[in-house]
């Protein structure tokens, strides 16, 4: 488990939700959510399929709009933003896909390349060069770079996501599902991606999951998701502790093998 | 129309919402609800097209991926149609001994309606499907949301390039295939006739006027535009995964051969009743 918390700043909370709602037609998927993600933290949603985490954190990065509440990023007021400003702000959060949703017309290069291209468009092609070089190694996959993603495994296409939302060198991090569909040793290793990520970026990250050892491995903190509202919030002790039947039985789940 | 459409589809949502199942019925709502929509989309089109950044290197990337591609099929339809058409005629003509007007009927047949009609059938065939099917399938793997969210605006990136791509190729292409198409036939005369191929491209375009080719063009542009907007249309929001990928590349083609011969119907009729006038 995690617990150098000496990073996180709890003075300042990058991003900060009230009385989130969401709803798909008369599925009510998100029914008042309440977060606070502090800089330097990194926050792990849980909770079972289809409990609205994908949700969550897709109306953050402003992918989907809230039905009701309040959602502040780095600062901003997400309703408040027209579409420039939600793409200035949209620079500062990286968003690691569950598919990891790598361009398959591209080389790993180009997919890399492509952000720095559209959004610093005075960069020299040798600096773009050196930032394709630099989060490549961050992610130990330097010698991918003239391959397509149809010719790496699901691990190294989730690292390659990764890379290419730090490419931008972003302050918040929004990882979906980061190792669902991984085989155990592969996920310890994006597990140790994630934290590593923290640590050189000083990143903020939502990590959103059912996969309590990544839970226990990268988050600061847990905050479980049930019926569209968080029920138990804490370290990874503190959320199984919480006596909530159904917290324990996900937890039972997970460790069935325990 | 400007005024009804959105009232009616606002009324439409409204009754979405009071859970009311339709308002005219459940196929109707959705037919004036797509309307509506292909309205916005084309809004949307118009007004990235002309603010800044523009995505020059895309538009000259699918140009060439979308006319450079197309070529091989269009010369062979191309010509293929020039032959046969001339091959056909023939027999016609021949019994009234008017063999030597098959340069001139065989130039209006291509120049006003073959040349831009088969081109548009074909690019409709091999780009509006082909557009459908990778924009949809970007959309199901989320690689659409992953540009949103590096800050890069995919609806430039991906359908101004597009859209304007084949507005500008398929005229070129139909250009390109009304060429073929008067060699195919000037090939079949050739061999039944002495003649040479000056004298039939004179015979050929002493009968073509300027507002022939001129309205040729603009079909040829029109087809082009129905092309890319319905295959972006489609393919930009595609649903329902693998499965909407493939109900989007169908229903881009189904949808623009539909609309190319409504539209080829409409310019016809107009052109017609200048010439009348003219």
């Amino acid at each position: 488990m995690k617990n150098l918390r000496t990073h996180i700043d709890t003075n300042e909370a990058v991003i900060h939700i009230r009385g989130l709602e969401k709803s798909f037609g008369n599925n009510h998927v998100l029914r008042g959510v309440d977060l606070d993600v502090y800089r330097g933290e990194n926050v792990v949603v849980l909770g079972r399929s289809g409990t609205g985490k994908s949700v969550l954190i897709k109306i953050i990065v402003g992918l989907l709009t809230a039905d009701n509440g309040y959602v502040e990023v780095l600062g901003k007021n997400l309703s408040k933003l027209d579409i420039v400003e939600l793409r200035e702000l949209r620079l500062r959060i990286g968003f690691s896909f569950q598919n990891s949703a790598l361009y398959d017309s591209m080389t790993i290069g180009e997919n890399l390349a492509f952000p720095l291209k559209r959004n610093k468009r005075n960069l020299a092609p040798k600096e773009i060069e050196n930032s394709i070089n630099e989060v490549l190694e961050e992610v130990g996959l330097l010698q991918t770079i003239n391959q397509r993603p149809s010719e790496l495994s699901g691990g190294q296409r989730k690292r390659i996501g990764i890379a290419r939302t730090l490419i931008l060198k972003p302050d918040i991090m929004l990882y979906d599902e980061p190792t669902a569909g991984l085989d155990p040793i592969t996920s310890m290793e994006i597990n140790n991606l994630i934290n590593e990520v923290q640590n050189d970026f000083h990143t903020s990250s939502i990590i959103i999951t059912h996969d309590l050892t990544c839970a226990k491995i990268t988050g600061d903190r847990l905050a479980v998701l049930l019926d569209g509202k968080f029920i138990a919030e804490g370290d990874f002790t503190e959320v199984f502790e919480h006596g909530d039947e159904r917290i324990q039985s996900f937890y039972d789940y997970n460790f069935i093998n325990d | 129309m400007a005024f009804f459409l959105p009232l009616l589809v606002k009324t439409i949502y409204m009754a979405e919402k009071k859970e009311r199942e339709y308002v005219i019925s459940t196929k109707a709502d959705s037919f004036f609800l797509d309307v509506y929509n292909v309205w916005l989309f084309i809004k949307q089109f118009f007004k990235e097209l002309f603010s800044p950044p523009f995505e020059w290197k895309e538009i000259i990337r699918q140009c060439y991926n979308i006319g450079y591609r197309s070529l091989g099929l269009v010369s062979l339809t191309g010509f293929i149609t020039g032959l046969v058409f001339t091959k056909q005629s023939r027999p016609s003509l021949a019994e009234f001994g008017a063999t030597s007007w098959l340069p001139s009927l065989i130039a209006i047949a291509i120049i006003r309606a073959l040349a831009p009609l088969v081109t548009a059938l074909i690019a409709a065939g091999k780009v509006g499907s082909n557009i459908g099917a990778e924009l949809g399938s970007m959309r199901v793997t989320e690689q659409i949301d992953a540009m949103e969210v590096s800050a890069t605006n995919p609806f430039k990136f991906l359908v101004v390039t597009r859209i304007v791509a084949t507005t500008i190729v398929v005229p070129l292409l139909a250009i390109y295939s009304g060429c073929v198409g008067m060699f195919g036939s000037y090939l079949n005369i050739a061999a039944n006739e002495h003649i040479s191929i000056k004298a039939f491209f004179q015979a050929a375009f002493d009968s073509i006027s300027f507002l022939d080719i001129i309205t040729s063009m603009i079909k040829a542009t029109m087809f082009g535009f129905t092309i890319g907007v319905a295959g972006c249309f489609k393919g930009y929001y595609t649903t329902h995964g693998t499965q909407g990928v493939g109900r989007a590349a169908n229903s881009a083609v189904v949808i623009s051969m539909f609309l190319i011969f409504i539209e080829e119907m409409v310019i016809v009729q107009i052109v017609n009743s200048f010439r009348v006038t003219g």
